[in-house]
């Protein structure tokens, strides 16, 4: 077992090491490729089913792009909603008006987005805690009467949204639409998790980690805060903003009626449930985000026809009710409860 | 210039809507440093409350001084059983809570009343005077309570031992423990104060607006607009920032619209107000963020 | 072969040919998922949450409907599964939904979905998986194209036809005309303003004097109000949802402004708009009318809305007895009903389809008599008459003749 010591005495894991303790996560990725040849075929994923598993991986993404932000860097954001669809407009224009190939479109959203993060960034340097939540939230909020405003409907189309088209798999290969874009999904998510793994394991992630923790020691010790603080803001952003572009394949249309502030609180419930400062969080997150109104649905339906109440129950009170139960057992996310467990089990 | 003052006169009375719920934001924010996501729909809740209890026969005046009991009641409740086992939580799980709560409060109102819009009367009597061509009885109503509840919160916070406890509570807890106030029990009733407050606040939207649960969920918006414009410290700073939220969104419209029709430039309209005016919050936030009345908060080390 | 064993087979090879013979005579059943010899799914998605959930009650009275009908029967003997999901009024969810209704709840075919926006995204897929998509709720004038989009079908008065009414009905009684109008800024409210343009003519733009927009998201529309009385105009078009339409006709009165108002089909409910509105400031105000307003005085003693009440009162007795969406509802419903009584034991999607593109003069209950729903291979809009009311005292005074657009289906 080869160790090298750091600087300050701990040891340290050589590269090697690491690669090979990741093995679980190559397996698991192995198995989810390699789903639609073999579920597919023998009909146990339908292509709705392939649906749902790339929208829990889309929203995994975009709620990592919150986490980095919050759980990493301690600001904290309300609006992501708006670079979900900066991110999913810019797909569907430049497929709809350019005629650009799907993929294509994936890096412009992300540079886009990275882009319309910094620039918020900047004036966000000022607003602290509350403040800054709230201004995000107001951002939220206002994208669609952005989308909808007059000057940019040349090419937003305005309130009637744009229609494309999902890609076909290429080459012939036996697969389906769905399972196609599933592939995609995971592809990029497995790319920009990676990423993700290695700009937290890197300096910059230590300094956004310290910013985070205390940003006034952190610029005592020569970390450039504002510097890294809108960076963070533009990568945060762009990981949103790619899940956006996928999102707006995946469907086919964007309209600024899909966008609506509930979906930055849907990513910000997914981030805290999953477990706001941990990368298996974000999956969680991203599944929680997709399954949650379905139970809380099939749920409400259960208990309607099981007992008489003199109200009609509404799937939203089921919701609200888990989440409250969830904060209550698990304050750190599902995540860090999962943490917290395993060490009790381990006795340490 | 007539087109002018009505705009203006209409802005403050949508103003008073938006600063009485500021209030509400500010007084929870001050007893115990979070910002209750959900005030807008508890606020709704209580309206319906009383819009229930007024179709059991009671007056409105007699009906909203129990709508407010009632509410501070279910305020009291959700701080010590809901919150209080939470407190050392990070503040996101807690934000997380208050959606939970306002997807509850939202979703019991219309499970319980129905989503169909409901016509809530004005208690204010319909008289026509010389300006009610610019702004009706209801609305200067409106602007009368929430200036009422203004200098009601400041007295109370000033002048009354209490209003000092829990001043003390929320500044400086351990501090205040050693003094001997109940810290606990005075979040408990910085809750209770909010939801009364939101509860005068919604009765008094709903004959404006009339009554249905997706009431409050814009009007939340410009409350918080209004809040971080004045300053989500002081109450006063809320109430003004209402008030200017309110006279700013509509002007904006109509200078937009003034240009179009002049120019046929469009740059702002009627679509751009809820915009603009976010844009302006922070914009000012930026420039002074603490919100233009608020007070800056020295950070220790 | 004996004797006896040919005589047996022989017998036994003509009873078969009997046998074979005579099953044409009964019915032949032919079914796509979603139907068997005992039932029939129905898929819907409509808002049960959200900004637009006033509108859910439309699934649930349908719901109710179809659980009066198989108390009753069924249809053809076949009970009526209806499967109704919420959307939130979201374009995504909705395709998620009617994803889920056609290819895991194996639907027959899909009913009613609710909103311009839901329906424009799931467009396209229904008639690629070539599902019927019927009766959409939505006035769109982008529903009744049969030959680009064969699967999706139309079922009330579509906005253009009723704005270009409107305006048509301004520019003969109206003296020099200024146009006001208050739209809500989406495909809605766009859709009714540029038929309404439409039935102004060249001149449309001369006419209109102020465009005054407003979002769901906005708490009142008073300062729109003040914009459009300002224009100087003394017409007033309200393209609004009730609970705006209402704010709008109290802010003009409380403003003193008195034009000519049209209001919208869609906010004409006398218990939802008018009587929270005011009664005495709606007065004067003229809509296309084609359901019968359960709190409209003159059909107090009509006997399909006695047969609605009863309805409401066994199958959807939290439901809001002065709400017109559930007029609406029981409307829509039982056009579904005649056409799938139609079908018999065909029940295919395509014949489903055929029979929806055969209706001939069918008189729906609560729709206003007079009215009928037609339609054929090349007119998939089912109601396309209304007639012109004008709001007297509390209730909507018929006048004119039934103003059909019958022959401009395309």
């Amino acid at each position: 077992m080869a160790t090298t010591t750091t600087a300050n005495g701990v040891a340290a894991e050589t590269p090697r090491r690491a690669f090979v303790r990741a093995w679980w996560i190559w397996a698991a990725l192995a198995i989810l490729a390699l789903l639609p040849f073999i579920g597919g075929k023998t009909g146990l994923i339908s292509n709705y089913g392939f649906l749902q598993l790339s929208l829990m991986i889309v929203y995994a993404i975009a709620v990592l792009g919150l986490i980095l932000l919050t759980g990493f860097n301690g600001q904290i954001s309300l609006g992501h909603g708006a670079f979900f669809a900066v991110g999913a407009y810019t797909a569907a224009v430049l497929i709809d008006q350019a005629n650009w190939p799907y993929w294509a479109t994936l890096p412009v959203a992300a540079i886009m987005c990275f882009i319309v993060g910094y620039v918020f960034g900047l004036p966000a340097l000022r607003l602290d805690g509350h403040y800054l939540a709230l201004a995000t939230f107001a951002l939220a909020v206002a994208v669609p009467q952005f989308l909808k405003y007059r000057h940019f409907e040349w090419f937003t189309n305005g309130v009637q949204g744009i229609n494309i088209f999902k890609p076909d798999p290429p080459f012939g290969l036996p697969v389906s639409s769905d399972q196609w874009m599933y592939l995609i999904v995971l592809a990029t998510a497995a790319v920009m998790f990676w990423l993700a793994h290695n700009l937290l394991d890197s300096r910059t992630g230590r300094a956004m980690m310290a910013i985070r923790d205390h940003s006034m020691a952190a610029s005592t010790m020569g970390i450039n805060v504002a510097h890294y603080k809108t960076v963070v803001f533009g990568i945060s952003a762009l990981y949103t903003g790619v899940a956006g572009a996928l999102h707006a394949i995946i469907f086919e249309f964007v309209a600024p009626d899909s966008f609506r502030f509930e979906l930055s609180i849907a990513i910000l419930v997914g981030a805290v449930v999953g477990g706001i400062a941990s990368l298996p969080g974000a999956v969680i997150g991203g599944v929680f985000v997709q399954v949650i109104e379905k139970y809380a649905d099939a749920l409400t339906k259960k208990i309607s026809a099981a007992v008489h109440l003199p109200l009609d129950l509404e799937p939203w009170t089921i919701y609200g009710i888990a989440l409250i139960l969830l904060m209550y057992i698990m304050p750190m996310g599902i995540a860090g409860g999962a943490a917290q467990l395993w060490r009790r089990i381990r006795g340490s | 210039m007539e087109q002018l003052i009505q705009q203006i006169a209409s802005g403050l009375a949508n103003g008073a809507i938006y600063a009485c719920l500021a209030l509400a934001l500010v007084m929870i924010f001050v007893s115990t440093d979070h910002i209750n996501f959900a005030q807008g729909e508890m606020a709704m809740f209580s309206a319906y409350i009383c819009w229930q209890l007024m179709q059991w026969g009671l007056n409105f005046w007699i009906a909203l001084p129990v709508v407010a009991l009632i509410s501070f009641l279910i305020g009291v409740s959700i701080e010590r059983i809901i919150l209080r086992p939470l407190h050392n939580a990070p503040v996101l799980s807690i934000v997380v809570v208050f959606i939970g709560l306002l997807a509850i409060f939202h979703s019991l109102a219309g499970g319980i009343w129905g989503h169909t819009i409901k016509d809530f009367p004005s208690p204010f009597p319909k008289v026509t005077f010389a300006g009610s061509g610019y702004i009706g009885p209801h609305q200067i109503g409106m602007i009368v309570v929430t200036l009422v509840l203004l200098l009601a919160l400041f007295a109370f916070f000033r002048f009354t031992p209490l209003g000092l406890a829990m001043r003390a509570a929320a500044q400086n807890p351990t501090s205040a423990r050693l003094a001997g106030v109940r810290v606990d029990w005075m979040l408990a009733l910085g809750w209770g104060l909010a939801a009364a407050i939101g509860a005068v606040a919604g009765s008094l939207v709903a004959p404006a607006v009339y009554l249905e649960p997706n009431m409050m969920a814009s009007i939340l918006l410009y409350g918080f607009a209004g809040a971080l414009v004045g300053g989500i410290s002081s109450p006063g700073g809320a109430v003004a920032g209402g008030f200017i939220v309110g006279v700013l969104e509509n002007l904006i419209a109509y200078f937009g619209n003034l240009l179009e029709k002049s120019s046929g430039l469009y740059i702002v309209g009627n679509g751009e107000k809820l915009t603009v005016a976010l844009v302006i919050v922070i914009t000012v936030l930026t420039l002074k963020p603490s919100g233009l009345f608020g007070h800056v908060t020295v950070k220790r080390v | 072969m004996t004797q006896t064993t040919r005589r047996l087979l022989l017998t036994g090879v003509g009873m078969l040919a009997l046998a074979l013979a005579a099953a044409p005579a009964s019915a032949q059943k032919k079914y796509d998922e979603g139907a068997t010899d005992t039932e029939i799914k129905i898929g819907n998605t409509n808002p049960y949450s959200g900004n637009a959930s006033a509108y859910g009650t439309i699934g649930k009275t349908i719901d109710a409907y179809f659980k009066m009908v198989n108390e009753q029967g069924g249809i053809n003997g076949r009970k009526v599964n209806f499967i109704s999901y919420d959307d939130g009024y979201a374009p995504p969810k909705t395709v998620e939904m009617v994803r889920k209704l056609v290819e895991e709840d194996k639907v027959l075919f899909v009913f009613q979905t609710l909103g311009t926006p839901p329906n424009t995204a799931i467009h396209k897929y229904m008639n690629a998986k070539k599902v019927p998509h019927l009766f959409v709720a939505t006035g769109a004038s982008k529903w009744g194209n049969p030959k680009e989009f064969p699967w999706t079908m139309g079922f009330q008065p579509d906005y253009v036809t009723e704005a270009v009414i409107y305006a048509k009905h301004i520019l003969a009684n109206v003296k020099d005309p200024k146009i006001g109008v208050l739209m809500q800024n989406d495909d809605y409210g766009k859709d009714y303003f540029n038929g309404f343009k439409q039935g102004l003519g060249k001149d449309a733009d001369k006419l209109i004097v102020q465009l005054s927009t407003y979002e769901v998201t906005d708490p009142t529309v008073d300062s729109q109000m003040i914009q459009l009385k300002n224009s100087g105009a003394n017409v007033f078009f309200n393209i609004t949802t009730p609970k705006f339409a209402a704010q709008a006709i109290r802010k003009a009165a409380e403003i003193g402004w008195k034009p000519a108002h049209y209001l919208n089909n869609v906010s004409a409910s006398i218990g939802t708009v008018m009587k929270p509105a005011g009664f005495e400031n709606g007065q004067g105000s003229i809509t296309a009318y084609y359901i019968k307003d359960p709190t409209d005085p003159q059909f107090a003693n009509d006997k399909d809305m006695a047969e609605w009440k009863a309805f409401m009162g066994k199958y959807y007795p939290t439901g809001n007895l002065q709400d017109s969406s559930n007029a609406y509802g029981y409307a829509v419903s039982s056009l579904l009903h005649v056409v799938l009584k139609q079908c018999g034991d065909n029940l295919t999607r395509e014949n489903v389809m055929k029979q929806a593109a055969s209706i001939k003069g069918v008189q729906l209950p609560m729709v206003l008599d007079g009215i009928k729903a037609n339609t054929s291979a090349t007119d998939f809009y089912p109601l396309q008459s209304v007639r012109l009311a004008r709001f007297k005292g509390e209730k909507w005074e018929l006048f004119g003749e039934i103003i059909s657009n019958e022959a401009a289906s395309q």
